[in-house]
Parts: structure tokens; sequence; C-alpha cells
């Protein structure tokens, strides 16, 4: 029975155009997916309790911690992609030491270092602001790479051309390369959005109140723990979506305006 | 004299490229209103020596000296002798992310600080200059090679220079379209801009150039007016050159 109703739905499907073929299979597995976690047998009275909590003071603070490090991280990237391409060998010494570094040691242990470390230096640092201060540290040297890899890919003319009339390096950068550029870099820089929004989950072990610290603490009391966490999950992956959406949105505004 | 002095003086210029040794001894003037043709076998140091003059390509030995300013380390003194000699290229060099237009409107403004209001007449009057102005609104890459080359020379002389370089502008075009830009060339020369082209099209230097610089291996080998330089050509090498170049 299963079987036929499965390939009758196929079947059905293959008929309809692209979008409509989309749209339908995204809201089958969504079904398919929330029946699973339905069959958990969850205690939805408990999650309504603590949902509103959840939302007020999780996700407040995790967006609040994200959307601080997202605009931090590309200031960085830019200072660090400009840095790494230049022929000063300072420039290029200290940025590529903080890319290695920072590329280079798991986020976990960088929050841990700069909430436990720095206080051995004589600053104490609260755990909202360390964990503000590791994020964008860490991504910003990913997005460095990519930053200087969509610099690079900006053919050799263009900066002549720019140079040549008179433009210095800065003009050049805003005027000339970085526009052409984006294009290029917003994809993955995307990417690195979704997944600090993510990682903002680390600073949780530092004892901020954020999402993830939340969905552990919450059903700690009742071992409800897999009512907040897949609450937790879901709030993850919806503001994930937003943040995807957004990005489709500037890539199509790029797609417009190139022809 | 005044009226006619020097803009361009190259004295004992050398450059090498790591060993390689690319401009030797070269010595050349420019006056106001020349019209100067280079050419020479690939290889020779042509492209070299029309970028070192706004110093896209450092030398290294000897002095440059460019409407009065002596090009070295000092990028102030380099960015002022930029702004008075317009580079034209190879393959363009548009801006692809911007119109026509704007292709032409981002030097006066950012760079020339002429007010903003000002800006759009004198680019539609350049481009009308280059018998360009309907496709204002389009992007570089909707156009045809001869089309943007004339946008080229049209945004270069947006920024009133006082002597044009020409980078090989119309090797890289079909052989269709060079006359497009050879004649927008030919009516820059009548209008009195000076001008210093590396261009393999030797009918052009006939009609227009005042004098021909033949270069091989990094050196000037001969300079003359062009009747006496395709006539009479001096030195083996360059009737070696003239004698490929215009048997077929």
């Amino acid at each position: 029975m299963v079987a036929i109703l499965f390939v009758l739905n196929i079947v059905l499907i293959g008929f309809l155009n692209f979008r409509f073929q989309a749209i339908i299979v995204w809201l089958q597995l969504l079904a398919l997916f929330l029946t699973f976690f339905y069959g958990f047998d969850l205690d939805f009275s408990f999650i309504r309790k603590k949902v509103w909590f959840m939302v007020s003071q999780g996700v407040f603070t995790t967006l609040y911690v994200s959307a601080i490090s997202i605009a931090l991280a590309p200031m960085l990237a830019i200072v660090g992609a400009v840095a790494k391409l230049s022929s000063n060998g300072f420039a290029y010494a200290i940025a590529s030491f903080y890319t290695s570094f920072f590329r280079g040691l798991p986020l976990l242990m960088q929050v841990y270092l700069i909430y436990l470390g720095l206080p051995q230096l004589g600053y104490v640092i609260d755990a909202v602001p360390a964990g503000i201060l590791a994020l964008p540290l860490c991504y910003g040297a990913y997005m460095t790479e990519i930053f200087r890899a969509g610099i690079q890919s900006i053919p050799k003319g263009q900066w002549e051309a720019s140079r040549s009339m008179g433009f210095k390096f800065g003009l050049t950068m805003r005027r000339t390369i970085l526009p052409q550029s984006l294009p290029l870099i917003i994809p993955p820089t995307g990417n690195q959005f979704i997944a600090m929004l993510k990682d903002s989950s680390l600073v949780s072990v530092i004892g901020v109140w954020e999402l993830m610290f939340l969905a552990r603490t919450l059903g700690n009391k009742t071992f409800q723990h897999m009512e907040m966490l897949i609450t937790a999950a879901m709030i993850y992956w919806c503001l994930s979506m937003c943040l995807e959406l957004i990005q489709s949105r500037i890539e199509r505004h790029f797609r417009t305006k190139s022809h | 004299m005044s009226e006619n002095g020097p803009i361009i003086e190259m004295c004992n210029v050398n450059k090498w490229y790591g060993n390689y040794r690319a401009l030797r001894d070269i010595n050349f003037t420019v006056n106001k209103g020349d019209k100067i043709v280079v050419c020479g076998p690939s290889g020779s140091g042509k492209p070299t020596m029309i970028r070192t003059l706004n110093w896209l390509e450092a030398h290294q030995e000897g002095d440059i000296i460019v409407d009065g300013v002596r090009l070295h380390d000092k990028m102030k003194d380099v960015d002022k002798v930029r702004m008075e000699v317009g580079l034209v290229f190879q393959h363009f060099n548009l801006f692809p992310h911007l119109t026509v237009l704007q292709n032409l409107m981002v030097a006066p403004m950012w760079v020339r600080g002429v007010p903003a209001a000002e800006i759009p007449e004198i680019a539609m009057k350049f481009l009308e200059r280059v018998r360009f102005p309907e496709q204002a609104k389009k992007y570089p890459g909707q156009l045809s090679g001869g089309q943007q080359q004339r946008v080229a020379f049209a945004r270069t002389l947006c920024m009133n220079p006082k002597v044009m370089l020409f980078d090989e502008p119309t090797s890289a075009l079909d052989p269709e379209m060079v006359s497009e830009v050879l004649d927008t060339m030919v009516g820059l020369a009548e209008d009195g801009m000076t001008m210093d082209c590396v261009i393999h099209e030797m009918g052009f230097a006939k009609a227009v150039a005042d004098r021909v610089i033949f270069m091989d291996a990094g050196e000037i080998i001969e300079e003359n007016d062009p009747v006496s330089f395709f006539e009479n050509p001096q030195n083996e090498r360059t009737l070696n050159f003239l004698s490929q170049i215009l048997q077929h």
C-alpha cells in the first residue's frame, strides 16, 4: 500500500513544472521529517510553556551575538585580504599569521582561550563580549581568504586602467575592484554567515544564555531534553533560512545588474 | 619654442625584469603636438616603454620626465603625471560593472573633482567626439571590440590629458573593426592631440606620424620622419622588419 502511494506520488509530481515539483517535494520531505519527530512522543504542553522564554532570551542573545559578529567579520576580512595581497612584508606577515592561527584552532578552543586566557593577563572579560570577540576573529580569518580570492580574480587590466587614470589604491579598491568581486564574494560569505549563526552556539559553554544553552538547561530538571533540543533545532533552522533568503535576494540583485 | 617644448623626455632609461633587460639606454623626446609611432618586432619592448611613461612599469635607471615631473618612487608625483597622461590599452580594460556613461564619469568625478552636475555633459561631449552617443546606457559587455575601444578613448579624453599613449589599440580587434578605431585616432591627431602610439598599422604611421621609431631588443634602432623611414631605412634590422610586414 505504502509502496503504491509512493510510486503514484512520484508519477504525479513528474507531470508538474519545475516550480511546483520543488515546492511539493519540499513540503513532503518536511512532513516526513515532522512525523519522525512526532514519533518521539514529545510533551507539547511543556514546549509551549518554555518556547516563549527560549525565543525572548535565547533567540535574542543568539541574534545579538551573531549580528555583531556578522558586522565585524567582513571588516576584518577586507583589511586582512588587502594586507595579504600587499607587497609590504609586515602587513603580509601579520595577516597570514592571523589567518593561519585562527583557522588552525578549533573555535571552541578560541572561545575558551579568550574567556579564560584574557583574565590571566589582567583583563576580566564577560561571557558575552568574549563570545563576540571570538566569533568575528575566527570567521574573519576564513573570510579573509574568500575576499582575497575575490580580489585576485579581477583581471590585472582593471587595476592598470584605474591606476593609469590617477586612481589611488583606496579609490581603485572601492570603485573598481570590490564592486566587481562582490558577486563572487557573496555566495561563500553567505555560507559563512549561516555557519556563524550556528557556531554562536559554542559560546554556550562559557555560560551565555543563548539558544543552545537554554536548550540544554531548560529540560534538565524534568529530563525533557528532547523537547527542548528539537525546539531549538527548529528555531536555528528558521533563522538560517532567513539568511539563505537574504543571500539569494542579494545574488539576484547582482545578476540583474550585470546584464 | 615654449609652445612646442618637450612634454616627455626619456634619458638613458634602463629597465630589467629580473635578469632580462627590457629597455636599453632609451633616449627619446616627445614635443607638444607630436604624433609618434613606435614599431618593431614582438618582444622589442614597445609596450614596456609606453607603460614606463606613466609608471605602470617602474624603470630602474635613467630619468623620465613627463610634463616637468620626474617619475620616481614618490607616488604623489606619479599620480600627478597619470592625471595628465592618458593610456589606451590593447584590451580596452573598460569597467564591466558600469555603463558606458559611468565609465566616462568615474575619473572626472573621483580624480579631477569636477562638480557632479557638469560631469554627464562632459562625458556626452567626448562620447560624441568618438561618434558614440547613442549607446551611453549600455554595458561594455554588450558592445563590439571596436566600440569598446572607442569608449576607452572617450574615457581617457574625459581626463583632458596632455598626451595620449596607445598600447597596441588595434591588436585585439577583429579586422573589420580596425578602421573605425583608426579613424577615431586620425580624428584625434587632426585635433592636435599629442600622441605616442605603439601600433602595427603602418598605413596609420604613414598618414599621421611626425616621426616613426623602430625598436628591437629593448633599443631604439632608428628614428626618422615617416617618408624617409619607409622609403629609405638606414639600419639593416629596420629593413628586415619592414620587408617582413610590408610583404603581404
